[in-house]
């Protein structure tokens, strides 16, 4: 079920500002992928392209393809909020329904969706999302808690849950632990090893010791100066990357010799 | 930069340490004294209210607040017509402002372009800014024979087997005071909900939307649920703003001091009778009943007010916690 | 797993939804529309040199003008101001300036009451306060009603502009060793005054526009205002005396005070907002 995502050219700009330019990448499937490089280089900006929220800025927008599965997203025939159902995504700082209780914020993309008759259906997918995102033991016997109530890991996972019920193909997750303390970072790290088999994942992260350990594949991206857009500069096997880097400023950023 | 040089030779200019500490004390005394007025003032309102209203309160005692008997030529006076006329004119115009105000604040805050959000939610304010004299003017003259010549009469035809909406058709009428009423507390009510709907953190909407969930989908599922305290507080807020409304409504209403039965026959609310009848008071308890329905209203726009400034505060408070707690 | 229908289904209900409260915004400006027309058309037709200048003539006599309501609300707004502008500005200020959390809460939750008491409630007490103890109508007593009025808009209008004055100005001042009253009055008074002054405008602008709180402080009057101690004729109640008069030339006299009325008020707000919204802007 889950998905490939292979983007041509992609730009991406905020009004006249041109955020990212040219970026070719092929994500592959049920594999987790990872972006690193410093601040500011257009990492977030990017995988934000990838479902299209991008574009709920006002004044951004976007050039390029972004084929997913064989579709180009920004095809005009395309239903923007159904991209964003079949690709999920997790943001930096937990969002959950603060007033929802949990099991409700678990089944919101269901309930959206009109599948609020199948109760027995909403209570098994809110069970098993919950399991993969290893949060269900710690809350299995206050689902009806609201969704606020959890600390800053378990509401991360939340959203994770949340995510996952609606079935997505892809999931992007955009800093996901940079909130969170380094226990709850281990347990998301341990869920995304678990989820791959079942989903693609692309994960933003600045934190390049966590690429290191979680990711199958890296991409670096970089401006080369102040001003200028972020590049795709280098993307292959997290192995190779890591050890052995094509491009000196790949080799530069990995040795810590700019952050 | 050049503020702060002048500001620099001001303060060496001043700097005479002479008679500073009697200067103190007395601008203390003196501030002090203003903010104290203002907690003095609203006593004595009451307090006053109280004493001249005080003759009716014990002659007609609770039963002021049931009986429909207005007659000063007799000297009995009953509250009821006018807690009845103020109350259901304040409600029709809840009832039609209500959703259009939500609308409002809705479009102006979620779906507007950036362009037109300052010039339009300008404009909905100037709404405000006219004078309620001016208001009834327009309502006498244009408002009233409008709407007793086509929306009433219409009504009259379709609906007027029930007896809420049958004639005689007037023009002027609680219907008329009703629908004043909502274009003035419109701007109240969009401006305050707008507010609301505004302090709600842009990541619960990503959080929708990241779902798939359609434009409205989203307002509906994380902006307006954490929004509603404040707008509760809004509509309670306009409440008490057609609760008090006396001069549009003294002059659309139609005076009658008799529980109407329908809503387009004329009535009369409290703020109406006192701003016609009091310049004319005849001898005997017609002044203190005027003045105890004044105290009535008092009261209830008090409590209003408060109920509202709690509410609107919850909005407020709610959104720093949620943000607080991501850090 | 989610039908195509469906998804049209939602997408429907959300334009439905987004046409609605487009809409909506469109139903509010037609009243408003509506009203500026008519007062604009209508108060035009009657405007001249003789309306602004004249007394009202006898009833039953045509013509004459509202000249001694203009000049009526002029005094009547002034005398709030005397009256209201000091206490406000000072009541402000101390919220601002002097620490006393249980005193200033309730200040500021009176004054917030005291801004939605109904304005004709505020006349009443006045009455009892001033008429019914002097004995008779005054423009006084006019005055201080629309004072109390405009109360609570100067009072927290000013707390807020001076709390936006970043308190490194106080300590260098006081560091000087300039007192605490003149730091307050000469520096961070000055500094948000445009702020403040825009908060007196908007205080301003309503009470010309108010009514129900004169009818019977400074009842009204068919002559040149006389007296402080003597009833005032103003504008808004001119207009609605005449308004509910059954002359048609006084109902179009009524349109032309209005005309000169709302002006009053739009120059007052608008104004105000464009003009010392500049001010602060280039202050920082």
């Amino acid at each position: 079920m889950a998905g490939c995502i292979t983007t041509s050219n992609l730009s991406a700009f905020f009004g006249d500002v041109r955020a990212i330019e040219g970026v070719n990448i092929e994500i592959p499937a049920n594999k987790i992928t990872a972006l690193i490089g410093p601040s500011g280089c257009g990492k977030s900006t990017f995988l934000r392209c990838l479902n299209r929220m991008h574009e709920l800025v006002p004044g951004a927008r976007s050039t390029g393809e972004v084929v997913w599965d064989g579709k180009d997203i920004y095809a005009p025939d395309m239903d923007a909020t159904e991209v964003r159902r079949g690709i999920g995504m997790v943001f930096q700082k937990p969002n959950p329904f603060p007033l929802m209780s949990i099991a409700d914020n678990v089944s919101a993309g269901l309930r959206l969706a009109g599948m609020t008759r199948n109760k027995a259906f909403i209570s098994e997918t809110v069970e098993r999302s919950l399991k993969m995102a290893a949060l269900w033991d710690e809350v299995k016997n206050k689902l009806d808690k609201p969704g606020g109530s959890l600390s800053g890991g378990q509401q991360q996972r939340l959203c994770i849950a949340r995510a996952l019920a609606v079935e997505p193909d892809i999931i992007l997750m955009d800093e996901p632990c940079s909130a969170l303390d380094p226990a709850s970072t281990q347990k998301i790290e341990d869920t995304m090893e678990q989820l791959k088999q079942k989903y693609t994942i692309v994960i933003v992260t600045h934190n390049m010791q966590q690429a290191g350990r979680v990711s199958d594949f890296t991409g670096f991206m970089l401006t080369q100066e102040t001003g200028e857009p972020g590049r795709l500069v280098e993307y292959g096997p997290t192995s190779k990357i890591f050890t052995m880097p094509d491009r000196k400023e790949t080799e530069n950023y990995i040795t810590g010799r700019f952050g | 930069m050049s503020l702060f040089s002048s500001l620099r030779a001001k303060i060496t200019a001043l700097a005479k340490p002479v008679r500073g500490r009697i200067g103190d004390s007395l601008f203390t005394a003196l501030a002090f004294l203003a903010a104290i007025t203002i907690v003095v003032m609203m006593a004595l309102m009451v307090y006053e209210l109280y004493l001249v209203a005080r003759p009716a309160i014990s002659e007609f005692g609770a039963g002021f607040l049931t009986s429909e008997e207005w007659d000063p030529v007799n000297d009995v006076y009953g509250a009821k017509p006018f807690i009845f006329g103020t109350i259901v004119s304040s409600l029709l115009a809840l009832l039609m402002a209500v959703p259009l105000s939500l609308g409002i604040a809705i479009f102006l805050s979620q779906f507007a372009p950036r362009w037109l959000r300052s010039q339009l939610g300008f404009v909905v304010e100037l709404l405000a800014a006219i004078p309620s004299v001016v208001y009834g003017l327009w309502g006498i003259f244009v408002l009233a024979p409008f709407l007793g010549d086509t929306i009433e009469p219409w009504f009259v035809d379709y609906l007027g087997w029930i007896p809420l909406f049958a004639g005689p058709v007037y023009g002027v009428g609680l219907f008329t005071a009703g629908v004043i009423l909502a274009i003035m507390i419109l701007p109240t009510i969009s401006a305050i909900s707008r507010e609301s709907m505004q302090n709600v953190p842009s990541d619960q909407k990503e959080a929708a939307q990241a779902l798939g969930a359609t434009p409205w989908e989203t307002v509906r599922m994380s902006v307006l649920p954490l929004a509603r305290p404040g707008i509760i507080g809004a509509i309670i807020l306009g409440l008490g703003r057609a609760l008090g409304e006396t001069m549009a409504v003294t002059m659309v209403i139609g005076n009658s001091p008799k529980i109407p039965e329908s809503i387009f026959a004329p009535a009369y609310t409290i703020a109406s009778v006192i701003a016609s009848e009091f310049a004319e008071v005849t001898a005997g308890l017609h002044q203190a009943a005027l003045v105890e329905l004044a105290l009535i209203l008092l009261v209830i726009t008090l409590l209003l007010n408060l109920l509202a400034r709690l509410l609107v505060q919850k909005t407020g408070r709610r959104a720093s916690k949620t943000r607080s707690k991501r850090a | 797993m989610i039908s195509t229908l469906h998804r049209q289904r939602r997408n429907f209900i959300s334009n439905a939804a987004y046409l609605f409260c487009a809409l909506s915004a469109v139903i509010a400006l037609i009243p408003l529309i509506l009203i500026l027309a008519y007062v604009i058309l209508q108060g035009a037709s009657a405007l001249s040199i003789e309306f602004l200048t004249q007394l009202p003539k006898p009833v039953g006599e045509t013509g004459g003008g509202m000249g001694n309501a203009i000049v009526g609300s002029l005094m009547l707004i002034g005398i709030a101001s005397v009256l209201g502008l000091p206490i406000g500005v000072l009541a402000g200020t101390f919220l601002a300036e002097y620490r006393s959390p249980r005193l200033s809460w309730t200040v500021r939750l009176l004054a917030d009451i005291l801004s939605g008491v109904p304005s004709i409630i505020v006349g009443v007490f006045v009455y009892t306060l001033l008429v019914l103890t002097i004995g008779h109508f005054s423009a006084l007593a006019g005055g201080v009603a629309l004072a109390i009025l405009m109360l609570p808009t100067v009072a927290r209008t000013t707390e807020e502009m001076l709390r936006m004055v970043p308190d490194s100005l106080r300590e260098a001042s006081l560091a000087l060793g300039i007192s605490r009253w003149r730091t307050i009055v000469s520096i961070v008074i000055k500094t948000a005054g445009g702020g403040i002054m825009t908060g007196i405008m908007l205080a301003l602008a309503r009470i010309a526009g108010e009514t129900a709180p004169l009818l019977f402080t400074a009842l009204g009057s068919r002559t040149w205002p006389t007296g402080i101690d003597k009833p005032v004729a103003s504008l808004p109640v001119q207009i609605y005396q005449y308004a509910i008069s059954p002359y048609a030339d006084w109902h179009a006299q009524a349109w032309a005070g209005s005309l000169v009325l709302v002006l009053m008020v739009l120059i007052l707000s608008v104004g105000s907002k464009l003009y010392f919204g500049r001010k602060m802007r280039s202050v920082r």
